[in-house]
């Protein structure tokens, strides 16, 4: 059987302890295949932040696995990282480079010295010509947001995690967007989304796994999922009510 | 080893810093030699410290010293505490560089600030006063010991610290009073015995102290003795960071 992309095994995550106590993953089980378009929904609070920030390894799970292309992400941490992009929600940015700065730093922390040639191709593709040589604090949210997508890919990871990329983006740069991750999905690279936008996703995802109160609470492909449903937003808003 | 991956984040590091030179390497040189002017002219002509030395030239090499640890403490620090603060943190946890990689990166760009800042208020002060270097190993030496523990101690500070008062409150309540009191200004044997005992506990006097006998061949304590107090101090500072690198500590949840 061909390793998957990513794959979850009963994890778990809590955080405090004590009456306090918030799980925020209560065993999910997940397996994405290479070269999907995944979409995981689900409302506010379900978990979905903290399922990829325990891929990303920047939050250790209470209990179960997580694999990224085969390596767990805890014991083969640095392999996982390796084989993983991800596209933050907030945005972030460091304040002292400019943006060819901050992309040759990151492609350095990868261990690709020599990486100009993908790097112009991603500011050029991103629409980020213009801003490469201007500090990250000048930027409007939106070029930052493409800094962020363009930093995700600097070492051309074969799974790309996007938390709601589009966030706040205006919509020629979604659709710019969304071509160059179509464009990277065509190319072999698993795409896993998390967004509000479901239109995105019913448009996107060929499977679509819905998340509440940390569990899984539907997981099948778009189309089944959509089957006597208008819209995968219809389908989303009456499993999160039977849920 | 990511050796690219840690010499990136270390050339990162240092370029930081540089963005900012008047900050954090000029300013620094300024406040030193600010207090060597008011201190020289105060008390060079009242104070004898060691024979055939000069008062001056006694404050340089404590100053220096003063300027590598406070400059070391502060690079890593302030550098960790904004990362965290603005998130940009992310970029590095991402990438697959390892708990050792991240522990020496933000390591030896505090020791590169410390010791230029150090090498700064030297190069002044020598050519003030014609002082010369009699050991230069001694100086080396612990030049290097004394940054790589302040460099630890303030990434130790940047990982626990969640707020710039808390750094603030580091540098005020411990690293100041630290080296203040650790013989930049005075010899112990002007103490009385009491405060003579109290210096000999902290581990920043033998720093300076055996930075000062590099320059002048004469200390208050043998640079050996000093040495096997400031090795482990160090080496238990490091150790420290580098669990707190391994086990996340407010780094990943």
């Amino acid at each position: 059987m061909a390793t998957p992309a990513v794959e979850l095994i009963a994890l778990q995550k809590r955080y405090g302890h004590g009456a306090g106590q918030v799980r925020a993953l209560a065993g999910v089980d997940l397996t994405i295949g290479k070269g999907e378009f995944f979409a995981l929904l689900g409302p506010n609070g379900a978990g979905k932040t903290t399922l990829i920030n325990v891929l990303a390894g920047l939050v250790k799970a209470t209990s179960g696995q997580a694999r990224v292309m085969g390596f767990d992400v805890q014991r083969d941490y640095v392999a996982a990282r390796r084989h993983l992009g991800v596209v933050p929600q907030e945005l972030v940015f460091d304040p002292f480079f400019t943006v060819r700065e901050a992309l040759r730093f990151q492609s350095g922390y990868f261990g690709l010295p020599h990486n100009d040639d993908w790097i112009d191709a991603l500011i050029e593709r991103l629409g980020l010509t213009d801003k490469a040589d201007t500090n990250m604090r000048q930027l409007s949210g939106g070029m930052k947001r493409r800094v962020l997508v363009a930093q995700a890919l600097v070492h051309k990871p074969p799974v790309i995690i996007l938390d709601e990329p589009t966030a706040g983006v205006d919509v020629a740069l979604r659709k710019s967007l969304w071509a160059f991750i179509r464009e990277l999905n065509e190319a072999g690279h698993t795409i896993l989304l998390t967004t509000h936008y479901l239109e995105e996703a019913e448009q996107l995802c060929s499977r679509v796994a819905m998340l509440r109160q940390g569990r899984i609470v539907a997981l099948d492909t778009t189309a089944n999922l959509m089957a006597g449903h208008a819209s995968l937003e219809a389908a989303f808003v009456k499993i999160m009510a039977a849920a | 080893m990511n050796y690219i991956g840690l010499w990136t984040l270390f050339y990162k590091e240092v370029l930081r810093f540089w963005k900012v030179l008047l900050q954090t390497v000029a300013a620094p040189i300024l406040t030193s030699l600010l207090y060597l002017m008011v201190f020289a002219q105060a008390l060079s002509a009242h104070v004898q410290v060691y024979p055939g030395v000069g008062y001056t030239a006694f404050l340089i090499p404590g100053l220096a010293m003063m300027a590598i640890l406070q400059n070391a403490f502060a690079n890593g620090s302030s550098s960790l505490i904004q990362s965290k603060i603005t998130g940009n943190i992310a970029f590095i946890l991402l990438a697959p560089i390892s708990h050792l990689e991240f522990f020496l990166a933000y390591l030896l760009a505090a020791v590169v600030r410390g010791v230029l800042v150090g090498l700064g208020v030297l190069l002044v002060g020598i050519w003030a006063t014609d002082m010369g270097v009699a050991h230069p190993f001694w100086v080396l030496a612990w030049a290097l010991i004394a940054s790589v523990a302040f460099a630890a101690m303030g990434i130790i500070a940047g990982l626990w610290a969640d707020k710039f008062d808390h750094l603030s409150g580091i540098q005020n309540f411990v690293i100041l009073p630290l080296t203040f009191l650790s013989g930049v200004f005075y010899s112990i044997h002007s103490l009385s015995p009491f405060w003579q005992v109290v210096s000999q506990i902290n581990p920043v006097f033998y720093m300076i102290d055996g930075f000062r006998y590099g320059f002048f061949g004469q200390g208050d304590v043998n640079p050996w003795w000093g040495l096997a107090v400031a090795l482990p101090f160090t080496a238990a500072l490091c150790f420290i960071t580098m669990q707190m690198i391994v086990r996340g500590y407010k780094l990943r949840n």
